[in-house]
């Protein structure tokens, strides 16, 4: 009986967050195209319901109502289980992001441990969806893909120690707590830009969106997908924004903690100011597609080989060096 | 000129005057027309859906000269006329292909008593070809429709013919 009550609690916790995570991807790609088109000065989606809030509602329906085309020379299994993993490590990253205090459904340990083990298998989904494609396009598209997931992943996993040194815990309520006077955003300035430009590349987002690259590519990986298939890369990659945002605020914006911790804001629900915080940065991506020009893909290795590695590396030295100087290093329980 | 560049580089400078110009833009009026539910401006040349007109008396204008079978560069106006019972010419038949029309307007430039002219109308779509070969009776009820609009354009347009 109480293991059934466990289980209760915890599927009611989960379809608790998914369920809202589901549909915040659906409002977050209406606000992408819409910041779009604000900023070229159109109006972008504004006809299905208020301001065309139910866009992507109405796109997810056409698609779940289109035939699913697997081509006659794919391979088969994979192909269909390619966009499944992509959506599945989408949504389970989210199971250690704590949207508040207490919103969180399993507080763990080693939460960015685990943020990063999901994030990279998350490259599998892209490479299984062009590898099982058995078509050129789709294949050129996964490789980039791959390359440029894992070479960006290594800036960001630098980035990362960065504020671990900084924090002395892996577990994500830790390393908000660890900013209530001071959140990283101000000392570590430039490993916040460089986390920032590392997840535009590791979500495949303008300017690095090589892999779906249309001059060149078709859609990359997305080619021969069609359907809910499509729908579900689709929204699998929106899920993965949201969670680098959602990342990137408890890394370097102090999580759920209000900018100033004075009367009218500090009794504001901690899930507030995250929300506030995952929508600015979403609002600066949605900002950046609209401005940049794709990069080379030359260009896009050299940035992140080249620049974004030693810059980050030596950024850990001086972090550290200073911390040791200083006799700053967290007391943690080690 | 190196070290500047640099320095633009580091600090991503082109990138924020970027985003700043991106911000303004973002609350500038829009350009873009709700289609179905607001409608441009038209001038009034615009050269759309076809109609022959009348005399306000209810006679047709059409003297069946086919100055505009003649010219037609698309070849799509057919042309049949007699002469009636008062000694008029008219038409008895009077087709326009609308597929096969280019809508140049030269057949409206032709006409020497403004007979056939072309609308404002441009959502004139249907679902067969069929119902987009216009017969003289399609082209009068056009004009009897837009009569008002068209005397109007007509008008407008005088000083410049």
């Amino acid at each position: 009986m109480e293991t059934l009550y466990l289980l209760y609690t915890e599927v009611y916790k989960i379809l608790f967050l998914l369920i809202p995570i589901l549909v915040s991807v659906a409002m977050i790609v209406w606000f992408d195209r819409r910041v779009w088109g604000f900023i070229q000065r159109r109006k972008g989606p504004n006809v299905v319901g208020p301001f065309g809030l139910f866009q992507t509602l109405a796109d997810a329906l056409k698609y779940i109502f289109k035939e699913i085309i697997v081509p006659a020379s794919a391979n088969k299994a994979v192909f269909i289980i390619a966009p499944i993993i992509t959506m599945t490590l989408a949504l389970s990253a989210w199971a250690v992001i704590p949207l508040s205090e207490t919103i969180v459904i399993s507080d763990i340990n080693v939460g960015i441990l685990y943020i990063f083990a999901i994030s990279s298998l998350g490259v599998y989904g892209i490479i299984m969806g062009g590898w099982a494609s058995n078509s050129k396009y789709p294949f050129l598209g996964a490789i980039r893909s791959a390359a440029q997931m894992v070479s960006y992943e290594v800036s960001i996993g630098i980035i990362i120690i960065n504020v671990l040194l900084c924090v002395g815990s892996l577990n994500l309520k830790d390393i908000v707590m660890a900013q209530q006077n001071l959140w990283f955003i101000i000392p570590l300035f430039p490993m916040f830009v460089i986390f920032f430009i590392s997840a535009l590349a590791e979500t495949n987002r303008p300017p690095f969106d090589l892999p779906e690259a249309e001059a060149e590519l078709v859609a990359g990986y997305q080619t021969e997908y069609s359907g809910m298939m499509y729908a579900m890369f689709w929204l699998g990659e929106y899920a993965n924004i949201l969670l680098l945002c959602a990342l990137g605020s408890i890394l370097f914006l102090g999580g759920w903690l209000s900018p100033v911790d004075l009367y009218p804001f500090n009794i504001i629900p901690g899930i507030f100011w995250m929300l506030l915080k995952i929508l600015l940065l979403f609002f600066v991506f949605a900002i950046v597609k609209a401005i940049v020009p794709r990069y080379r893909y030359d260009q896009l290795m050299r940035l992140g080989w080249k620049i974004f590695l030693p810059f980050s590396l030596l950024y850990v030295v001086l972090t550290a060096s200073f911390l040791v100087y200083f006799d700053l290093l967290p007391k943690g329980n080690y | 000129m190196k070290l500047n560049r640099i320095f633009k580089i580091i600090f991503l400078s082109e990138f924020v005057k970027a985003i700043i110009i991106a911000m303004k833009e973002i609350f500038k009026k829009k350009k873009t027309i709700n289609y179905p539910f607001e409608k441009g401006k038209i001038s009034p040349r615009f050269r759309g859906e076809h109609a022959l007109r009348k005399y306000p008396n209810g006679e047709e204008r059409c003297i069946a000269c086919k100055l505009c079978e003649a010219v037609c560069p698309a070849q799509a106006i057919t042309i049949e006329s007699e002469e009636r019972a008062d000694g008029s010419r008219k038409t008895t038949r009077y087709d326009i292909d609308m597929l096969k029309c280019i809508y140049c307007g030269l057949c409206e430039e032709s006409c020497p008593v403004d007979a056939i002219v072309q609308g404002p109308n441009f959502e004139f779509a249907t679902e067969t070809r069929e119902e987009l070969y216009y017969n003289k009776e399609k082209l009068l009820e056009n004009g009897d429709r837009w009569e008002t609009v068209l005397a109007q354009n007509i008008k407008l347009d005088k000083p410049y013919r």
